[in-house]
């Protein structure tokens, strides 16, 4: 579990510590290692204080872990910072004129005058870590190339002069040898969704910028040409909810994505979705509120806003991935389901899952379904309804402009066909039809993965990008006699007790951990299945889960091992 | 070709008298003058007695929410650049809720033509002041009268450059059905505002009152001078001009969209194998 070493970046905003961490990142992934990175920054261009810390392996990892083995420090500032977090046998790599207390840690004072200009002292910093670290300096210029573009070629020069100075100090910090695996690739949370939604046919997006949603559209932008999407940055949340609905109507499937914020002002987009039936995925990415809050921190407290956003009563499924590959599965079945139930689907993501970079097997786009909009039921020469009522509450879906179909949808009551209507016997039919499709939805919906002893004394519970961190703490509990298990939710909407409410009855104690303050998951679970849950680990300081946090939120509460 | 009797008829919810009835045939002439089948059309209107229009002809209809019409035409165009798209609303939808869609599709210049039914005051809500009301209008909710000064819809739209601005009268049907016909026509977005008298909230801005003033543009008028565009915009009172009072040829916002040159978004599957080669390289 410990054979994982973490190295944090840490500078102020404007100094090219993500230089540092993207090349970092990507050399350890091409060269076979498992990372897990965590970005903290500030909403802020120039000054303050960021990092980017990057947890390395030759096995699996899913979590970030707090203490650092190799600070690497762009200014004074990161090493008081993160000194109390240093490892026993911790490394330094700061700038010789860097003047910041150290406490006795090995340092390695980069002489900056001597190996170039002290603008690219963030170079010369990736290549003295790159050289301790035993990574490879073709790998490590490659790398920076792919970053910052042909165009830096004295960056290159000043990281190669800075790898062969720190090798001459003597001093290094080798890595174990990865195990010979095929290529990954390096990817964050909010690049997964993108992908995913691609290869589940959704073909527009619209957005507002918001962090942290903004990148799963500059994500899908980076594509949209190549992969025939059109992608466009809206005058407000409002009217890129609406523009994604309007797409969708016309055949398109459509996308948003957002934080809390630019949801609040989509809800009554939200609502419309519900009663046009018109397929739309949201992608909410959660970070810390109310209002305009921690903007660039991490927090999982939106699941009960999302879960009730929109007036009026309509069905509706919220995924809730925990990791990069569940980002990509997630995004390609919200795509489906969404055409399937026609109405909205939601995914929950957060500021650590977004932009946490993750070594993953290359996505098989063949691997998830895609949107289908091709159901030629209603092509049988009689007058189209949009809203008739059937069975399973799902109307066959003409599309405007493509047959000799009209095709009417209408945000008021209405009938069969689609008209505006007052007729309260219909309204109850519609009512009644649009709720069966819940049935579809929770036919649907991805069960929670079970892991560890079937009989725990423990069972951590947690939804989204608690995973990580939840399967490590449970890992570590498991130990001299006492066992721990976890249950993580992919979905958190809706819930199929039978699925999964006698592992939690088998466990001596559940305990669930959210990222929120008053466990909105737990109230859920006790709503919707009567199961009181024996406590909770809550984090809500703006920063991930760590499994150091858990374990020592259960030791508080003395939970954390045999009584 | 399609005929008047294609588009429909049906039974409204209107007053008797309301100007929405003529602006109704008027648009099913201009459908008709246009040489569009109803399922080629798309209608997309917001919330208001106005928005309730697209109910009453055939054709493909949204009819979202208040405000939102703009929003989802643009969508809609975006995914199929084939369909004829129609907004069409009141002026407290288009020019009040929906305020900034309003601006964001002038600049876009989407492909959509947009009626707005213009009575100036809210008719579904029973009578408060609307954007367009003049100063001083008396209403319930504005007991001593509406004190912000009103929204001129033709002179933003011509300061901005819009494709196409027009005013429209509900009394003239022969002239408003040519005016939404040049407005379809018309490749980017085009405005066309048509006063119209409410007959049950606004005791001011009647039938005659309109009559009396709306005048029809001189025939050397040349829409496409800029500056006696925003002079002619400016003019209200004793003489509204009444006609396409700017047109300004520039590209649509679709057309500068190189994915839908390729086509409508509409119908084409997924390459996947596109897609696992941007996954590869990302090795």
């Amino acid at each position: 579990m410990e054979n994982s070493v973490t190295i944090l970046i840490g500078g102020e905003a404007g100094q090219g510590l993500l230089t540092v961490g993207h090349v970092l990142a990507r050399v350890l992934v091409r060269s076979g290692y498992h990372i897990v990175a965590a970005q903290d920054y500030m909403s802020r261009i120039r000054g303050g204080h960021n990092s980017f810390a990057i947890r390395i392996s030759t096995d699996p990892v899913s979590a970030p872990r707090e203490k650092v083995d190799m600070l690497i420090a762009l200014d004074g500032r990161s090493v008081a910072e993160h000194l109390s977090s240093l490892a026993p046998d911790g490394i330094i790599i700061m700038d010789s004129g860097n003047g910041a207390e150290t406490g006795g840690a090995v340092c390695l004072r980069v002489p900056v005058a001597d190996l170039g200009k002290p603008s690219l002292y963030n170079f010369m910093a990736a290549g003295v870590a790159g050289a301790l670290l035993g990574l490879e300096e073709s790998l490590m210029v490659k790398a920076l190339l792919d970053e910052v573009g042909d165009s830096l070629e004295e960056g290159a020069a000043a990281l190669i002069a800075a790898g062969n100075w720190a090798l001459g100090t003597g001093i290094r910090h080798s890595l174990p040898e990865p195990a010979s695996a095929a290529p990954r690739i390096m990817v964050n949370g909010n690049e997964a969704l993108a992908l995913g939604a691609i290869a589940g046919g959704v073909r527009f997006a619209s957005f507002y910028p918001m962090t942290p949603g903004t990148s799963v559209m500059m994500t899908l932008l980076a594509h949209a040409d190549r992969m025939g999407l059109v992608v466009e940055q809206a005058e407000d949340e409002i009217a890129a909810i609406n523009m994604a609905l309007g797409a969708s109507f016309a055949g398109a499937p459509a996308l948003v994505a957002t934080s809390g914020g630019g949801f609040a002002l989509m809800v009554e987009g939200v609502s419309l979705a519900g009663m046009t039936e018109t397929p739309v995925v949201v992608i909410v990415a959660q970070r810390p509120g109310p209002a305009t809050g921690l903007p660039t921190r991490t927090e999982q407290g939106d699941l009960e806003f999302v879960l009730h956003a929109g007036h009026g009563e309509f069905p509706r499924a919220i995924l809730a991935p925990g990791s990069p590959e569940q980002c990509f599965q997630a995004a390609a079945q919200a795509a489906v389901l969404a055409e399937k139930s026609q109405g909205p689907v939601f995914i929950l993501t957060d500021q650590f899952l977004a932009d946490s970079y993750r070594a993953v097997e290359p996505f098989d786009p063949s691997s998830v379904p895609a949107v289908c909009l091709c159901d030629p039921s209603h092509d049988n020469g009689e007058a189209y309804c949009r809203y008739a009522l059937t069975e399973t509450g799902v109307s066959p879906r003409a599309l405007p402009g493509t047959s000799g179909k009209l095709v009417v949808a209408d945000s008021d009551e209405h009938t069969e066909d689609g008209h505006i209507t007052e007729d309260l016997h219909v309204r109850r039919l519609m009512v009644e039809k649009r709720l069966r499709k819940h049935e579809i939805l929770l036919r649907e919906c991805m069960p929670p993965a079970y892991v560890g002893d079937v009989d725990p004394d423990l069972l951590l519970v947690c939804w989204g990008s608690a995973l990580g961190a939840a399967l490590e703490a449970a890992e570590e509990l498991s130990s001299d006699g006492f066992t721990a298990a976890t249950l993580h939710f992919p979905q958190v909407w809706p819930l199929v007790p039978e699925g999964f409410l006698q592992d939690m009855e088998r466990a001596g104690k559940v305990v669930v951990v959210e990222g929120n303050a008053t466990g909105q998951f737990a109230r859920l679970l006790r709503r919707e299945c009567r199961f009181a849950v024996h406590g909770q680990v809550n984090r809500y300081d703006g920063l991930p889960l760590t499994p150091e946090y858990i374990l020592r939120a259960l030791a508080a509460r003395g939970l954390a091992g045999a009584k | 070709m399609a005929t008047l009797e294609e588009f429909g008829s049906y039974e409204t919810a209107w007053c008797p008298g309301c100007g929405n009835h003529s602006i109704l045939v008027a648009m099913k002439k201009a459908l008709v003058m246009s040489g569009l089948s109803p399922h080629e059309v798309l209608f997309v209107s917001g919330i208001g007695q106005a928005a309730k229009a697209p109910h009453y002809l055939n054709a493909n209809v949204f009819n979202g929410l208040h405000g939102r019409a703009l929003p989802v035409s643009t969508g809609a165009r975006l995914a199929n650049p084939r369909l004829v798209v129609i907004a069409e609303s009141g002026d407290g939808c288009v020019y009040g809720e929906g305020g900034n869609h309003f601006l964001a599709a002038i600049r876009r210049n989407v492909n959509v033509t947009l009626v707005v039914h213009d009575n100036q005051v809210y008719g579904l809500t029973k009578g408060q002041a609307s954007p367009t009301s003049e100063e001083w209008f008396v209403t319930r909710a504005q007991p001593h009268g509406v004190v912000s000064s009103p929204f001129n819809p033709i002179a933003v739209a011509v300061a901005m450059h819009a494709g196409f601005v027009a005013r429209g009268f509900s009394g003239d049907v022969d002239e408003l059905s040519g005016i939404i016909e040049q407005a379809i026509a018309f490749p980017g977005f085009a405005l066309v505002d048509v006063l119209q008298p409410c007959v049950t909230f606004n005791k001011v801005n009647t039938f005659s009152w309109y009559r009396q003033r709306c005048t029809p543009l001189p025939p050397d008028y040349d829409p496409y001078d800029w500056d006696s565009a925003m002079r002619t915009a400016q003019a209200w009172g004793d003489g509204i001009p009444v006609g396409v009072i700017y047109r300004n040829e520039r590209p649509s916002f679709e057309s500068r969209i190189p994915v839908l040159g390729r086509g409508p978004l509409v119908g084409s599957p997924v390459d996947k194998d596109a897609l696992k080669r941007i996954i590869a390289a990302m090795m």
